[in-house]
């Protein structure tokens, strides 16, 4: 009997220390995520910040796997009546999410309906409007943002004699001397994310109909132009002269020969930084996205990548409180910057960029704020980002035309014909999901 | 020979209940299920469907990709049945004339028989990736450089060795004791009439291995099919790009990575008629020639 009691006794304490963050009159929130390795640590820390911060609510995040799998998990969630309080929904998922009504309550709504001040403006440029509604009002609240950057091996390009490129045109003059200094001069992670949404933003071209696709999503059509055309032209020559390198989709398998010190420059995420900085053994900096200086208008910020927190509709108010709480604990200056440091993911607000400017952050690692210094670019009408639905199909196909384009199996302007006939059916049959 | 029958006319039906309910949960519902979605195209937070008729199945058809995806399934299911048929029964024969170390050299086949098609698709990017695979490396010194999620060949070809080699074993076994299975006195009277090795196997062995092989090819056409999903979602790391992938996979990419669930139920809708159709000819054409003892 008493032998029983006591394993009951060690199992009860046992469970206790397992949950030592639990409290019991604490409302229960959670947080559907796609944070791996050292960011998912990252995550834990936040929570148990909060956790620790308040007794009210209790945040308990989960580890779903890929962008694609959290949202899928998601879905199939809120389809169950089992959806988590927090989904974090990947960029290219943001149509899909934000175009079927009532599946979310916007984060500004939230936010107010709890009492907390909400102001845009707290937030920076680049990021205010990607997950916002054609109104303005943000839906989802901004949580990992990256946006794509140009890392150099500092090692190489002094080898060369040639500086960091800012144009296009300039890498044309630098990149054979980084050639015959033994370099493969560039190499880029993400050719639909890089190469075309943020290539259209650098140079304030329309990207789709219907405002971006912002103003709904029957009638939107992808728009392509001459710029974007020559661009692909002029990087299926370097590739054919040596002078880029191209290794597939996979992101690892082209960030890989930069970390070797194989591929002078990289074109990767900011959020990139804290793990190259541990990586690497070359002096490494960073510098913005270039751009061509022969397209008129060019130069305009890019805006963000990564993904947002949705709060999840059919939730009692308590815990919606509770959500509300966890987002202004979360966009706080001080968890911002820890963020921000620990991962190298922007900081989304201004008094956070404010805070790791007098901690002296940037004085120590300068390559840390090219990132955040690129989306408070000056913007322009098509800078604030696009709102496709089947967005991941039409990645997919843009992916595949460009990997023929690259391989020499189909030209140019076949490629992009047929990402914009496929892509505009995709686009078309999204509409009619949301048509009802 | 004594029949035993049941007391009861119920009795059988009721010990058969548990599978048929399995049967009905778990294939002819879900297949319902996606008969109906493939007449819809459905917002998939499940807010609203509109009734599209056989928009999906057209929409799949004429897509550019499709015909390419078809196109690689079938080359890719055929080439992996006949190799991994071919090689294993190669072995097989090789195997069962072996007599010292018989046991060892058998074990040595068949190992891979217990990894899991992902793991066996890991292994295969491990020895084939673009910047540290050992096989990528030999290539190379043979002037073929080799990139697999660049070139549309070179993936294809990782792919088809990796579900090749780990469908060998399978094939090996059955072949094996199917061998084994082969009456003594038969060999000994074949060995008397003909001298040549080569001709006695396609004549007497072959023929008499028939029942395993038709058993092994349909086995094998489902693997190609849908059990290689594992090493093909391994390789192209779901971002295909301008990769091949199977009809399988790209179920899954549209429907589960792009939630276009109209979309993929269609495509797995002629999925199933392709597989069903394929099955009625295997029985129809081929078994008839084969003989069972």
């Amino acid at each position: 009997m008493t032998s029983a009691k006591k394993v009951a006794g060690l199992v009860a304490a046992a469970a206790m220390l397992g949950t030592s963050t639990f409290s019991y009159a604490a409302t229960e929130i959670s947080w559907w995520h796609a944070m791996g390795g050292r960011l998912g640590e990252v995550v834990v820390d936040i929570s148990n910040g909060f956790n620790g911060s308040q007794d009210a609510c209790s945040i308990t995040p989960v580890y779903k796997g890929t962008y694609e799998e959290t949202l899928t998990a998601g879905i199939a969630a809120f389809r169950a009546g089992e959806q988590p309080n927090i989904l974090q929904v990947f960029d290219a998922g943001a149509a899909t999410i934000i175009g079927a009504p009532g599946a979310v309550v916007p984060a500004q709504d939230i936010l107010e309906g709890a009492g907390v001040g909400f102001n845009k403006d707290d937030y920076i440029e680049g990021v205010r409007n990607f997950y916002a509604d054609s109104a303005g009002k943000m839906i989802g609240m901004p949580f990992n943002s990256s946006t794509p950057i140009l890392y150099y091996n500092e090692d190489a390009l002094n080898k060369a004699g040639v500086e960091a490129p800012k144009t296009w045109e300039e890498f044309q003059e630098i990149a054979p001397k980084l050639k015959k200094a033994g370099y493969v001069p560039l190499a880029q992670s993400h050719l639909p994310w890089i190469f075309t949404e943020n290539f259209k933003s650098r140079h304030n071209l329309q990207f789709a109909t219907n405002n971006n696709g912002y103003d709904g999503a029957e009638g939107t059509q992808l728009v392509f132009g001459d710029p974007i055309k020559n661009h692909f032209k002029a990087v299926k020559g370097w590739l054919d002269e040596g002078l880029f390198g191209y290794y597939g989709t996979g992101w690892g398998d082209n960030q890989t020969p930069f970390n070797e010190g194989k591929v002078a420059m990289w074109l990767g995420s900011s959020g990139s930084f804290g793990g190259i900085s541990k990586t690497v053994e070359f002096p490494f900096s960073a510098t913005y996205l270039p751009y061509w200086d022969a397209v008129e208008g060019a130069g305009t910020g890019t805006f963000i990548g990564g993904a947002a927190l949705f709060s999840m509709s059919g939730k009692p108010d308590g815990e919606n409180k509770c959500v509300a709480s966890f987002f202004e604990y979360l966009t706080s200056p001080e968890v911002q910057y820890m963020w921000h440091k620990e991962t190298g993911y922007v900081p989304i607000t201004n008094a956070a960029y404010e805070l790791a400017k007098k901690d002296g952050h940037y004085d120590r690692a300068p390559a840390a704020e090219i990132g955040i210094k690129q989306l408070t670019l000056p913007g322009g009408d098509w800078t604030k980002g696009y709102r496709m639905g089947f967005y991941v199909q039409i990645r997919d196909v843009m992916n595949r035309e460009y990997g023929k384009v690259l391989s020499g199996e189909a030209t140019v302007e076949d490629a992009f014909a047929t990402i914009e006939a496929d892509g505009n059916k995709l686009l078309e049959r999204f509409a009619k999901t949301t048509a009802n | 020979m004594k029949k035993v029958r049941f007391q009861s006319g119920l009795t059988p039906y009721l010990l058969l209940l548990p599978q048929l309910a399995i049967v009905v949960v778990f294939f002819l519902w879900p297949a319902a299920e996606a008969v109906r979605a493939s007449f819809y195209l459905e917002d998939p937070f499940g807010f609203g469907s509109t009734f599209v008729g056989m928009d999906n199945f057209v929409d799949t058809v004429t897509s550019t990709d499709y015909s390419r995806v078809a196109k690689f399934t079938a080359v890719f299911t055929t080439l992996v049945t006949f190799l991994s048929l071919g090689i294993a029964l190669l072995l097989a024969v090789k195997a069962d004339k072996v007599l010292r170390g018989a046991s060892t050299y058998k074990t040595l086949l068949m190992w891979v028989y217990a990894v899991a098609p992902p793991v066996a698709g890991l292994i295969g990017v491990l020895l084939f990736d673009q910047h540290v695979g050992p096989l990528t490396d030999f290539f190379g010194l043979l002037g073929w450089e080799m990139q697999i999620g660049v070139s549309y060949f070179d993936t294809a070809f990782a792919m088809t060795a990796t579900a090749v080699w780990k469908q060998i074993p399978v094939n090996f076994i059955f072949f094996l004791s199917g061998l084994q299975g082969i009456p003594k006195s038969v060999q000994e009277a074949a060995s008397i009439d003909c001298r040549s090795g080569f001709r006695r196997f396609w004549t007497v062995t072959f023929p008499l291995l028939a029942p395993t092989g038709f058993f092994l090819l349909i086995i094998n056409i489902t693997y190609a099919f849908f059990d290689t999903f594992g090493i093909v979602d391994v390789i192209v790391k779901q971002e295909p790009g301008n990769n091949p992938v199977t009809l399988v996979y790209k179920v899954f990419l549209d429907g589960f990575r792009g939630n276009d669930l109209g979309g993929s139920s269609a495509q797995s809708v002629i999925l199933m008629a392709l597989v069903f159709i394929l099955t009625v000819v295997q029985f129809r054409l081929i078994e008839r020639r084969v003989h069972y003892t």
